[in-house]
């Protein structure tokens, strides 16, 4: 079985949100880059897990950016994956991505695409379901348990309120999120092995993004705090009626 | 022309931020000089003609019972087909999970530019801009279109419901849909409660109430409130709460009116699932705890002496 994670590089979570360039662009100082939580936590870890049950798997990694992104990728490398491929380019907007992981992901006739269910920074949540219709194949979003039983996945999806649990042949494409699998930290096997795994770059294709951020505003501070004493509960509970008019 | 909306359900019932959803639409048609119209997909309980009340001309219908069942892949072909007979260069989704599955697929079938997560109405005055949520909430971006036809999900409790008189005309449609490729084995859904991301009101309670045991507190304000419960990650991981009633970063996120957290010093990554809320009140015992920075109104004071105070004024203010 061959399986595509798609990973994507994202300010770190706690990273300082500043714009320059006249609130065109995004600030970059100072800013440390990790794997995109979800492509992390949940896509690889699975894709490790599912070849730790059949050595016979085959991982290939996958990431639209420039050579900047060469750390993360081997960090990623270092969790699990057999290859990696990078697609030389700045990346565009979703679509533009997206197109360029279909790309790849035709020529290598993968069984199962993973990606996390949003990246951190952009929160497009897309990418997965436009690989998917590039390539026509079904897609399953924001899962919560993916279980393989041969050539028939059984995921579990998460929706308004409540849970689906989906059958599906591969192949397919799934966004994963919190429950499919446990984070974990790469040892030192893995880092030491991850230098010398292939890490292969290639040219993008021609594709035209539909979109384009043209600026960034930051939220309108908050007034600050009004406190209560604990004894003025009643008070509190006025102010959001009279007040706030939100009860 | 027109602006073509998809109508989302919820256990056979339209969802609230579907009403949303076909509001903006309405407002984005007036805006640009065509009329909004809907997609509805599946078996209903609800009468499709009441969508004229937020403002759609035309509701099309594809009410077969074998449309029930969600996938993507077949409501991206229906909706596909109802957008072109509907004439639509704008599609609206809710950017909740069935929104978010679709849009993407469609966007890429009909060519036309994705924006997910937006918080306003677009500025057509030049070309065809949509400001959206990134960052988790932290920034928005001012998203420029440049396709003819724009596929746009609507952030919930970001443009609200404009009610009115009116009727939508219903039309049957029978697609000639692909076959489904996923099979829905399961659907398991709270029945009759409100879905939290569709709640008006939140109260969310974190390791400061010290256990499973004290989640009365919660569950008592919420039922004075008629709210819907959350909890922070400590709290799901811990197995106090389920899963899907995690608010943050790698849980769910949320913008309710209210949003009232008990016990949650209120860590970034708690932050990044709840900042789009209206108005935040924080009850810590921590004054230093840095939730007080992003919250409107707040006690620092013990939970187990503040809440079922605050449960007493609410049942008297209720009367």
């Amino acid at each position: 079985m061959k399986i595509l994670v798609c990973i994507s590089k994202t300010p770190d979570t706690t990273a300082k949100i500043a714009f320059t360039d006249n609130n065109t662009k995004f600030s970059e100082e100072g800013v440390q880059h990790i794997i995109n939580p979800y492509d992390e936590w949940y896509a690889l870890v699975r894709a490790v897990e599912l070849k730790e049950k059949d050595a016979s798997t085959i991982i290939h990694l996958i990431n639209v950016g420039d050579p900047s992104n060469d750390a993360i990728i081997r960090k990623a490398l270092a969790i699990g994956g057999d290859e990696a491929i990078r697609v030389n380019t700045t990346a565009g907007d979703d679509y533009y991505v997206a197109s360029q992981i279909a790309e790849i992901a035709k020529e290598g006739q993968y069984d199962l695409i993973l990606t996390g269910k949003e990246t951190i920074d952009y929160n497009g949540a897309s990418v997965g379901g436009m690989i998917a219709e590039f390539l026509q194949m079904p897609f399953i979003s924001f899962a919560t348990k993916f279980d393989l039983e041969g050539t028939t996945a059984t995921v579990t999806r998460e929706i308004e309120g409540g849970a689906e649990v989906n059958e599906v042949s591969l192949p397919v494409v799934v966004s994963c999120q919190q429950g499919v699998a446990e984070q974990r930290i790469p040892n030192m096997r893995g880092i030491m092995g991850a230098r010398t795994k292939p890490l292969k770059v290639v040219e993008p294709k021609d594709v035209a993004a539909l979109t384009e951020i043209q600026s960034f505003d930051l939220p309108a501070p908050k007034q600050g705090v009004k406190l209560f004493a604990p004894e003025q509960a009643e008070d509190l509970v006025k102010a959001l009626r009279d007040e706030a008019k939100v009860i | 022309m027109s602006v073509l909306v998809f109508i989302d359900q919820h256990d056979g019932h339209i969802k609230k931020s579907s009403f949303e959803a076909a509001s903006y639409a309405s407002k984005i048609a007036e805006q640009t000089g065509t009329q909004a119209e809907g997609i509805l997909i599946g078996k209903t309980n609800d009468d499709p003609a009441s969508l004229g009340k937020y403002g759609l001309k035309k509701v099309y219908v594809a009410g077969d019972d074998k449309y029930s069942q969600f996938d993507d892949g077949v409501y991206t072909g229906i909706i596909a087909e109802a957008a072109a007979q509907s004439g639509a260069n704008v599609i609206v989704f809710s950017n909740n999970f069935n929104g978010k599955a679709i849009a993407p697929r469609l966007s890429v079938r009909l060519k036309a530019g994705l924006v997910t997560g937006a918080v306003a109405l677009p500025d057509t005055s030049n070309g065809f801009v949509v400001k959206k949520s990134v960052f988790s909430g932290k920034a928005f971006a001012n998203v420029s279109v440049k396709t003819d036809t724009r596929v746009i999900t609507l952030n919930g409790n970001a443009y609200g419901v404009n009610e009115t008189e009116g009727s939508a005309e219903v039309v049957t449609i029978s697609p000639s849909t692909a076959e489904s490729k996923v099979k829905v084995k399961e659907v398991n859904v709270l029945k009759g409660e409100v879905p939290l991301s569709e709640a008006e009101i939140v109260v969310s309670g974190g390791r400061g109430l010290k256990g499973p045991e004290n989640w009365n507190l919660v569950t008592d304000l919420a039922a004075a409130l008629g709210a819907a419960t959350a909890c922070s990650r400590p709290v799901s991981d811990s197995g106090w709460r389920p899963h899907h009633e995690h608010v943050g970063q790698t849980g769910l996120a949320i913008a309710p009116n209210l949003y009232i957290a008990i016990g949650i010093s209120g860590a970034i990554q708690h932050l990044a699932g709840v900042n789009r809320s209206k108005v935040i009140v924080v009850i810590n015992k921590d004054p230093e705890a840095p939730f007080f920075k992003a919250a409107d109104y707040g006690i620092v004071g013990d939970a187990f002496e503040v809440v079922p105070k605050i449960t007493e004024a609410v049942k008297k203010l209720k009367g």
